[in-house]
C-alpha cells in the first residue's frame, strides 16, 4: 500500500519541480523577452547587411522611431488603464499647421509656436480624457471622433496646404545636433526618462496601473478615477503634440496630412513592448523597446531591399503575434 | 417503490478545493409534486441544483431520472432529459423580442438553409403566453419589460421545455403578489399534468403554501426530508440551524466606549429603508440577514459608493457628507469589500502596490515614492497578518485567497482606519487564515477600532458580534445583543 503512494508523491514533485523552473524561464522570458528579440534583431541583421551596424545607421534608425516612441509613451499610460487613443496622427496634424504658422522666422519668439503646439495637445488630450471619464463612453469612440475631427481642424486651419518657411529656431527641434546625437533622439530619451518615472515611481503611475488593474476596486480605494484618467489622455496629448512638433521641423513644412496611421504603430510599439489591452500591464521601457524593433524591422527590411509591401505584411503578423504571446502568458495565470 | 419518484439521488458528493460542498446527500423527488429545498448560505443548495442541471458533475454518487441512471454533463443535456431550470438571476437578451429570448438555441426553422421561422416562433410563443395565462406580446422588446415580467418570461421559458422536471430557484425574489399567484396556478396545472417541482424560496410562507415535502440541507449535509404537514415554522428552522457552534472564535473581550458610527433614518429607493444603527468604539457589530437584505447596499452607502437618497451618517458624533470614497477614507472609514476579485484586488500587480495603494500619501517624499518607507511598512503588514509570500514584489494573483484577503485587510490597516466595515471578511478563505482574522478583529477592536461587520455565516456572526443586526429586505428587523442572539431568533427575523 506504501509503495504507489510513495511513488505518486515523487511523481507529483518532478512536475513541481518542472513547473517552478519553467515558470523561472517564462518569468525572465516575459521580463526580458522583447530586449532579447530587439538584441536577436540586430546581430541576425549585422551580418545580413554590412551597412546596418554602423553609427549614422543606427543614430538614424533611434530618430527615425524617436517620433512614434515619444507617442508611443502616452499611449501606453493609456493602454494601461483599459483606454486606448487613436487621436494621436490627427493631433499631430493639427499641431503641426498650428505651430507652423507661428514659426515663421522674424515674426514670434521661438516660445510661441511651442507653447501654443503644446496646450494644443494637452487641450485634444483633455478632451479625450473628459469625454471617456465624465461621458462614460468608450475610449475607442471618444478617441475616434477626435482622430476624424482633429485632422478636419488641420485642413481647415491649413486650407489643405503644407505651411513652409519656419525659422531656423524651430527647425532645430527636428533637424539640430546636440553632440553628434540629433535633437529628436534627446528628447524621446528625456522623455522616457521622465514618463519611466512617473509611472514607477510616483502615485500617478500606481494610480494608473490600479485603475487598469480594476477600476472598481480604485474608486473603492479612494482614487480619483476620473481625474486620473484626464490627466493620463491630457498627457497622451502632449506627447502627441512633442512628436508633431519635431516632425514638422524635421521635414521643414507644417503638412495637414501629417501622422497618418501614426496612432496605429504608436499603439504597436505599445503592444509589442508588453502593454496589455486588458489593462495594468506595461512599461515605458518596454515601449521604448517596441518602437526600437519596429524601427530596426523597417530600416533592416529596406536595407535588405524588402519591399513596403511586405515590410507591412511582416508588421502585421508581428504585432499580432505579440498580443497572441501576451494573451497566452495571461491565460497561465 | 421508484416509480413514485422522478428524481433520486444517493450518496453524491462533490467536493471544491477546500471545502465539500456536498458531502454525501440524499434526496428524493415525488413525481407531480412539489418539493422545497431548505437550507442556509451555503448550505448546498445551489450545488445540488447545478449538478441535476449538468452544470456541475459530482465527485462520487448515484442519480436516478425517471428510473434510468442520469448523466448529464451539460445544461443542453440536462434540457434533453427533460430537466429545466428558473434560474435566480436574470439573463435575458435585452436587445431581441420576447419570442427570440424563448426559444434561443432552439429556433424553429424552415426550408434546406435553415433560416429561422419567425412567425412560427411567435405563434408558439403567443400559444404558451396563453396557456399559462401570461399577457405579454411575444414581439417586444426584452429590455422594454419591467423586471417582474422578464421574470415571468423566464418562468414561461422553463415551461416551454415540456420538461418532466423543473428546478425554480427563488422564482419570486423579482416579482408582485400578482405574480406569485400566477405562478403558483401555473405550478399547479404542471402538477396536475404530473410534471414536478424543485422550489428554492427564502419565503416561509410561499414554501408552506406551494410545496408537499420538505428537504433540509446544512453545511453540505443532508439533515432530513418531512411532508410539509409535519412541519411549523418553528420546527423547520430548528431543522436548518440545529447545529452547535464547534467552532472556537478568538472573541476577547474589548473596552466598548463611546459611539464612534451612527447611522440614522437612510434610506435608498429599491435597496433598503429607514435603516438607523450605532457602532461603539472597541465594538464588533454583525450585521446578519440573506443575501439580498440590502446588507451590502447599507454599508457601500454609508462607504459613499452609491450614497443614500436620504438619512444621516454621524462619525464622532458629528454630521458628516459622504459623497465618494475619497471622502469615506478622509474621515478614517475602512471598507473590505465582499468580493475580491470584483472589488477588491489588484489582480495583476505586486503585493506592495496593492497594500499601498489607498494610503500613497504617507509614503511620498517630494512627489516620488520612498521604497524604502514602502518596504518597511509592507513587511511590518506582512509579518503582523502572517501573510504567506516569499516577496511583496509577488503578483497578488498568485496567492491563495486566504492571502490575497489579508493583503487587502493590510491595506485599510495602514490607513489606520477609526471604522473599519467588513463585508464577508472571511469568505473563500481556509480555516487558518479565517481564525487569524478573526483574532486580529478581536486585536483590532481592543485597540479602539469600531468594526462593522458582515457575514453570511451565522457562526461567524454569533462567535465575533458584540451585538447583531438583522436585515430582511432592506428593513432592519431588530438588534440582538451578544448574549440573547441565538441562531433561531436571528433566522426567525431574518425569514420572517
Amino acid at each position: 500500500m506504501n509503495n504507489p503512494i510513495n511513488h505518486n508523491n515523487s511523481v507529483t514533485h518532478v512536475s513541481n519541480d518542472k513547473f517552478i523552473w519553467k515558470d523561472k524561464v517564462s518569468q525572465i522570458a516575459s521580463k526580458y523577452g522583447i530586449l532579447l528579440v530587439l538584441l536577436v534583431m540586430m546581430i541576425t541583421m549585422s551580418f545580413l547587411s554590412e551597412a546596418f551596424l554602423t553609427t549614422q545607421n543606427l543614430l538614424n534608425v533611434v530618430r527615425q522611431i524617436s517620433f512614434i516612441g515619444i507617442v508611443a509613451m502616452g499611449v501606453t499610460m493609456v493602454i494601461i488603464t483599459t483606454g486606448i487613443d487613436l487621436s494621436s496622427g490627427s493631433v499631430i496634424a493639427l499641431v503641426s499647421v498650428v505651430s507652423a504658422s507661428f514659426a515663421h522666422p522674424g515674426e514670434f519668439s521661438i516660445f510661441v509656436p511651442l507653447l501654443i503646439g503644446l496646450c494644443i495637445g494637452a487641450l485634444a488630450g483633455f478632451i479625450n480624457g473628459t469625454i471617456t471619464a465624465k461621458g462614460k463612453i468608450p475610449a475607442f469612440i471618444a478617441t475616434l471622433g477626435m482622430m476624424i475631427a482633429a485632422r478636419g481642424l488641420a485642413l481647415l486651419y491649413s486650407d489643405g496646404r503644407p505651411i513652409p518657411d519656419l525659422s531656423s529656431a524651430f527647425l532645430f527641434i527636428g533637424k539640430g545636433e546636440i553632440l553628434g546625437i540629433p535633437f529628436p533622439i534627446i528628447v524621446f530619451i528625456i522623455m522616457g526618462i521622465i514618463s519611466h518615472l512617473m509611472l514607477s515611481k510616483t502615485k500617478f503611475g500606481k494610480y494608473t496601473y490600479a485603475i487598469g488593474g480594476n477600476e472598481q476596486a480604485a474608486k473603492i480605494c479612494g482614487i480619483n478615477v476620473d481625474r486620473y484618467k484626464i490627466l493620463i489622455y491630457t498627457y497622451a496629448g502632449l506627447l502627441a503634440a512633442i512628436a508633431g512638433m519635431m516632425l514638422t521641423a524635421r521635414i521643414s513644412v507644417g503638412q495637414p496630412s501629417m501622422g497618418n496611421m501614426f496612432e496605429l504603430d504608436a499603439i504597436a510599439a505599445a503592444v509589442i513592448g508588453g502593454t496589455s489591452l486588458t489593462g495594468g500591464v506595461g512599461t515605458i521601457g518596454g515601449t521604448m523597446i517596441g518602437a526600437l524593433i519596429i524601427g530596426v524591422l523597417n530600416n533592416g527590411l529596406d536595407l535588405l531591399g524588402v519591399s513596403s509591401y511586405w515590410q507591412q505584411i511582416l508588421k502585421g503578423i508581428i504585432i499580432v503575434s505579440a498580443v497572441l504571446i501576451d494573451a497566452r502568458k495571461h491565460k497561465k495565470v | 417503490m421508484s416509480e413514485n419518484y422522478i428524481l433520486e439521488m444517493e450518496n453524491v458528493t462533490k467536493e471544491f478545493p477546500g471545502v465539500k460542498a456536498l458531502d454525501s446527500i440524499q434526496f428524493k423527488v415525488k413525481k407531480g409534486s412539489v418539493h422545497a429545498l431548505m437550507g442556509e448560505n451555503g448550505a448546498g443548495k445551489s450545488t445540488l441544483m447545478k449538478i441535476i442541471f449538468g452544470i456541475y458533475t459530482p465527485d462520487t454518487g448515484m442519480i436516478k431520472f425517471k428510473g434510468h441512471d442520469l448523466k448529464v454533463s451539460s445544461t443542453k443535456e440536462a434540457l434533453k432529459n427533460g430537466i429545466s431550470m428558473i434560474h435566480q438571476e436574470l439573463s435575458p437578451v435585452p436587445h431581441m423580442t420576447v419570442a427570440e429570448n424563448i426559444f434561443l438555441g432552439r429556433e424553429p426553422t424552415k426550408g434546406k438553409f435553415g433560416w429561422v421561422n419567425n412567425k412560427k416562433m411567435i405563434e408558439d410563443a403567443k400559444d404558451l403566453f396563453k396557456t399559462l395565462n401570461i399577457d405579454l406580446d411575444p414581439n417586444s422588446k426584452m429590455k422594454d419589460l419591467s423586471i417582474a415580467n422578464m421574470q415571468m418570461v423566464e418562468i414561461a421559458t422553463a415551461v416551454s421545455y415540456d420538461a418532466d422536471l423543473i428546478i425554480m430557484d427563488e422564482p419570486t425574489s423579482a416579482i408582485t403578489e400578482k405574480e406569485v399567484e400566477k405562478l403558483f396556478e401555473i405550478i399547479n396545472s404542471l402538477n396536475a399534468k404530473g410534471v414536478s417541482i424543485i422550489y428554492i424560496s427564502h419565503k416561509m410562507d410561499e414554501i408552506f403554501r406551494i410545496c408537499d415535502e420538505i428537504t433540509v440541507f446544512r453545511d453540505g449535509q443532508y439533515i432530513g426530508t418531512k411532508e410539509t404537514t409535519e412541519l411549523t415554522q418553528d420546527t423547520l428552522i430548528q431543522m436548518m440551524v440545529g447545529r452547535e457552534i464547534k467552532q472556537v472564535f478568538h472573541k476577547e473581550k474589548a473596552e466598548i466606549k463611546e459611539v464612534i458610527l451612527a447611522v440614522s433614518n437612510l434610506s435608498k429607493e429599491g435597496k433598503f429603508d429607514n435603516i438607523s444603527f450605532e457602532v461603539r468604539k472597541g465594538e464588533i457589530v454583525g450585521i446578519s440577514g440573506l443575501m439580498g437584505s440590502g446588507r451590502t447596499e447599507v454599508i457601500e452607502s454609508i462607504f459613499g459608493i452609491d450614497p443614500p437618497d436620504s438619512g444621516d451618517i454621524f462619525i464622532h458624533g458629528e454630521k458628516v457628507k459622504i459623497k465618494t470614497p475619497q471622502d469615506a477614507i478622509k474621515l478614517k472609514v475602512a471598507l473590505l469589500t465582499e468580493d475580491r476579485k470584483l472589488s477588491g484586488a489588484f489582480l495583476p500587480i505586486s503585493i506592495k502596490e496593492n497594500m499601498i495603494i489607498s494610503s500613497i500619501d504617507q509614503f511620498l517624499e517630494r512627489g516620488y515614492i520612498n521604497k524604502k518607507l514602502v518596504d518597511e511598512a509592507c513587511n511590518e503588514q506582512v509579518e503582523q497578518l502572517n501573510i504567506k509570500t516569499p516577496s511583496t514584489d509577488q503578483l497578488i494573483m498568485n496567492l491563495s485567497g486566504g492571502n490575497q484577503q489579508k493583503v487587502l485587510l493590510a491595506r485599510w490597516l495602514l490607513n489606520d482606519p477609526d471604522i473599519l466595515i467588513l463585508d464577508e471578511p472571511t469568505r473563500g478563505v481556509d480555516v487558518g487564515a479565517k481564525s487569524e482574522i478573526h483574532k486580529l478583529m478581536s486585536k483590532l477592536a481592543q485597540k479602539g477600532t469600531a468594526i462593522l461587520m458582515i457575514s453570511s455565516e451565522m457562526p461567524e456572526v454569533l462567535g465575533m458580534s458584540d451585538r447583531v443586526i438583522v436585515m430582511h429586505e432592506g428593513n432592519k428587523k431588530g438588534e440582538l445583543n451578544r448574549e440573547e442572539a441565538n441562531q433561531e431568533k436571528i433566522l426567525e427575523m431574518a425569514y420572517s
